[in-house]
């Protein structure tokens, strides 16, 4: 709620004065034609964005690389992780917070997954679990105190997120856990990388979607389900909207704020898991940024960052057009400067576009 | 100010109003909630723009289009909630718009040597060094009105002042405008507290719905008369009541008192009981304490509350609105917007919204049922929108507020509190709404309703209970309330009330 406030007193002019009873007659939408009334909602805005991105990648498709099924499986991988972050934050953000942390709470998770899988050489049936656990408590943590303790969302996840940092070097020694083990005499030993990691660096499908999407889609199936269909997501929605408004009508405002982090945690512990496989090792250092990377899907999407508006199926948009985007320039041989520059320029020029919409 | 109209959208607040202030005296604005006392304040200071009628100081015209206009024009305004920075200095909060500067750079001891002059005038002498916000309330309004003075301010317009001051303080700041009276500042003074109005007064002028009532020398108007401009008032026959036959005790209070902000009560010692069928009237004006009542009872302040209730003879304390909604009592708050109603979700999901664990079984979702609900519950209120799915944001006032009661029929209320259930609402959705509350009692809800609307009041309690600065100062039967006699009570006078019969009033010591 204090995030949401700060944003409300940089951005304003966003609340429509109270306009007029509407009735059938004078409602602007029964005039205008379907097409631009879809043009009008998020939903509208947030495809046209991607609908841009990829014709924009079919002008420029670096020699037909654009068409081929490779590149597109490879968008979808990269964007992966992003996006099971993405998903988290967005549960967040409709209620109104902001979670910092989730970038570090990935790394912490990759280097307890890698240490465990790797060196312990545990079974994926234990390793999966714990770290989902490790990252719901983390998050839990968080929103406690955020949520009970009062704290603003932005400060209590940008200490978990240095604090999670911090947990995740120590546990790693500094150092990253590779299957390159060391032993007690100094010597290196390699290990085999564990069969979890092989299972979700994998491709299915006759080798044209990576398991990290399907991991993706599963997650915002699990996001939409809680944010459209449960109880606890209404919760969110209504506690964004109007903190107070819901305290009084007996919504358990502290209970579902810290099932938001609570979440958030545990998709951050799957982002993590991911990038470990994908790297087949734990860096400490992983994850980095991420979690702004994340906040941009979401709010390009057209999640607004005042809580109670939004969505998940607007998450997968923005987490498309960030990811297809990052994939253009990146086959156009633009240099990473260039393509951070213009994700710079293009999540302005889509906020802007959201933003009339209201 | 002469002829000022003001309309908000087509309902008009002030119409041709005139009001003047002469040089070294206290002109005393009167009225009761909602006369248009703040709206016409807010013309004066520049606030409100939009508005029909002129202005004129020594005789020539002007019209504030800011509030840094409306200062240099010699118009200050001591609001109610001060307008202080608080983590800024003293100095830096008198001089905040036009501190002295030397090539940009602020000249920090000649602004602090400045200050210091100013305060002293007032016979303050504090650190002016310190940010405002570590001096008391009554301290930082001297500050106030010692940068209202350094703007050379003419006409100081003081909005409720002594409502956050004890009575010493009080007493400072009459010595104090006493003083500024003697300087030639014309002073307007807005209260609704009789003995300070009897005591400071020069001129007074009544508003009432926005209408001038009169203007006349404060020596020519004893408070019996004042009552009589503030409320003379026809009542409208929209309001009726239907009293069905009461049935047992519902609600109980016993020494109720409720602390928001730790340690000074916004309501104290309050017991009263409801029967069901009944409605209970809370009479008071702003500050009676009785909208935190509700909010105490309804567990809004968590833990903060003494006293007992009972419900149906059964003890309760509630500490979360969710164990008060759990129990039966719906709680429609003053301001739908801020409170009552999340606009950015659609009618369905704010009806919805008390009711969800019910409505929502196992967890998941049932739109149909959610549906059905929202029809259920706004068919018979005649609401007007295009669709249920749509966000309440889009209504209209009167509209929104149908679909904060719907809320509250969900749950199926034994006890209903309602703060302002017609505020800001237009006279058909009014009349939807006295019916809705006569419905309930007759299927046995208690009531116990806030309304700042005298006629409301009459016409629809059957009992009143008036409070006056979180104390209960008098209980009236529908017999014996008239207009004159709860004003008399709400603000606090000892005045006999100049009609109706002498036993009408009060049970209860007044302050």
């Amino acid at each position: 709620m204090q995030i949401a406030h700060f944003v409300k007193t940089i951005t304003p002019n966003r609340s429509a004065p109270e306009p007029a009873a509407p009735n059938h007659s004078s409602e602007p939408s029964s005039k205008s034609s379907p097409l631009r009334r879809c043009a009008a909602s998020p939903a509208g805005r947030a495809f046209a964005a991607l609908l841009l991105v990829l014709i924009v990648g079919m002008i420029f498709n670096a020699d037909g690389a654009f068409f081929k099924i490779g590149t597109h499986r490879d968008a979808l991988r990269q964007a992966s992780v992003y996006g099971i972050l993405a998903c988290g934050l967005t549960l967040v953000i409709i209620s109104g917070g902001i979670d910092l942390a989730v970038g570090s709470m990935l790394a912490l998770v990759a280097v307890a997954c890698a240490k465990m899988a790797i060196q312990f050489g545990w079974s994926a049936w234990l390793v999966v679990p714990i770290c989902l656990i490790l990252g719901a408590s983390c998050g839990g943590v968080a929103g406690f105190v955020t949520a009970r303790l009062q704290v603003q969302p932005f400060i209590a996840t940008l200490a978990m997120m240095v604090f999670a940092r911090g947990l995740a070097k120590y546990a790693s020694g500094g150092m990253k856990v590779s299957t390159a083990v060391r032993n007690p005499d100094g010597t290196y030993r390699y290990v085999n990388v564990p069969p979890l990691f092989h299972f979700v660096d994998n491709r299915i499908l006759g080798d044209n979607v990576s398991v990290v999407t399907i991991i993706f889609l599963l997650c915002i199936l699990v996001a939409w389900l809680f944010t459209a269909k449960h109880r606890w997501g209404r919760y969110l929605y209504a506690i964004g909207g109007n903190e107070e408004a819901s305290r009084l009508s007996g919504v358990p405002v502290v209970g579902a704020k810290m099932f938001a982090y609570v979440l958030s945690g545990a998709f951050a512990a799957v982002a993590g898991i991911c990038q470990a496989a994908q790297e087949q090792q734990g860096d400490p250092e992983a994850g980095a940024g991420y979690e702004l990377i994340g906040i941009a899907m979401v709010v390009i999407g057209g999640t607004s960052l005042m809580g109670g508006r939004g969505g998940i199926g607007l998450t997968l948009l923005g987490v498309l057009t960030i990811g297809y985007l990052d994939k253009i320039l990146s086959i156009n041989a633009v240099p990473e400067a260039g393509r951070l520059m213009m994700t710079g320029v293009i999540i302005v020029i889509a906020v802007l576009t959201q933003r009339r919409s209201r | 100010m002469s002829g000022i109209t003001k309309r908000f959208g087509s309902a008009s607040v002030l119409n041709n109003v005139r009001f003047d202030v002469c040089s070294a005296e206290v002109h005393v604005l009167a009225g009761e909630n909602g006369a248009g006392k703040s709206t016409l304040v807010k013309i004066l200071a520049g606030v409100h723009t939009d508005f029909e009628g002129q202005i004129k100081i020594n005789g020539r015209e002007v019209r504030p289009r800011t509030t840094l206009e409306a200062s240099a024009l010699g118009i200050a305004v001591i609001h109610q909630e001060l307008s202080l920075i608080g983590p800024m200095s003293v100095a830096d909060n008198i001089f905040l718009d036009r501190m002295p500067t030397r090539a940009g750079f602020v000249q920090d001891k000649l602004q602090a040597e400045q200050a210091v002059a100013c305060i002293r005038q007032l016979g303050l002498d504090i650190d002016v060094r310190e940010p405002v916000e570590r001096f008391p309330i009554a301290v930082q309004q001297l500050i106030e009105i010692a940068k209202a003075l350094s703007q050379n301010a003419k006409v100081i317009i003081m909005d409720e002042p002594t409502s956050a001051l004890n009575a010493p303080e009080a007493e400072r700041l009459f010595a104090l405008i006493r003083s500024l009276k003697e300087r030639g500042c014309g002073i307007v003074y807005i209260s609704h507290k009789m003995e300070e109005i009897e005591r400071i007064a020069d001129r007074i002028t009544v508003l009432r719905d926005g209408e001038w009532i009169g203007t006349t020398p404060a020596s020519e108007l004893p408070v019996t008369r004042l009552i009589e401009w503030m409320v003379g008032r026809k009542i409208e026959e929209l309001a009726t009541r239907n009293a069905p036959p009461l049935g047992a005790e519902r609600l109980r209070l016993e020494n109720f008192s409720v602390f928001p902000e730790g340690r000074n009560p916004v309501v104290q010692n309050v017991s009263l009981s409801v029967r069901a069928g009944e409605i209970l009237g809370l009479g008071g004006l702003q500050g009676s304490g009785a909208s935190e009542l509700f909010v105490g009872l309804f567990g809004g302040y968590g833990h903060a509350t003494r006293g007992a209730t009972y419900l149906d003879g059964k003890q309760f304390r509630f500490t979360a609105p969710r164990e008060a909604i759990e129990a039966g009592v719906a709680f429609l708050t003053n301001d739908r917007k801020a409170t009552g109603l999340v606009l950015s979700l659609s009618i369905t999901a704010n009806v919805a919204l008390a009711a969800l664990p019910s409505l929502s079984p196992g967890g998941w979702l049932r739109p149909t049922r959610e549906h059905a609900a929202a029809v259920n519950a706004t068919a018979p209120m005649r609401l007007r929108a295009a669709s249920l799915d749509m966000e309440v944001n889009a209504l209209s006032g009167g509209n929104q507020q149908k679909v904060a009661l719907a809320k509250w029929l969900q749950i199926e209320p034994k006890v209903l509190l309602l703060d302002e259930p017609t505020r800001g609402i237009d006279i058909a959705a009014k009349r939807e709404i006295y019916q809705m509350i006569n419905e309930w009692t007759a299927r046995g809800a208690a009531v116990l309703l806030i309304t700042s609307e005298m006629p409301e009041l009459l016409a629809l309690s059957d009992r009143i209970l008036v409070m006056h600065r979180g104390r209960p100062t008098a209980e009236f039967s529908r017999a014996n309330a008239t207009p004159e006699a709860v004003l008399g009570a709400a603000m606090g006078s000892s005045a006999v009330p100049p009609s109706g019969n002498h036993a009408s009033a009060c049970k209860l010591p007044i302050l």
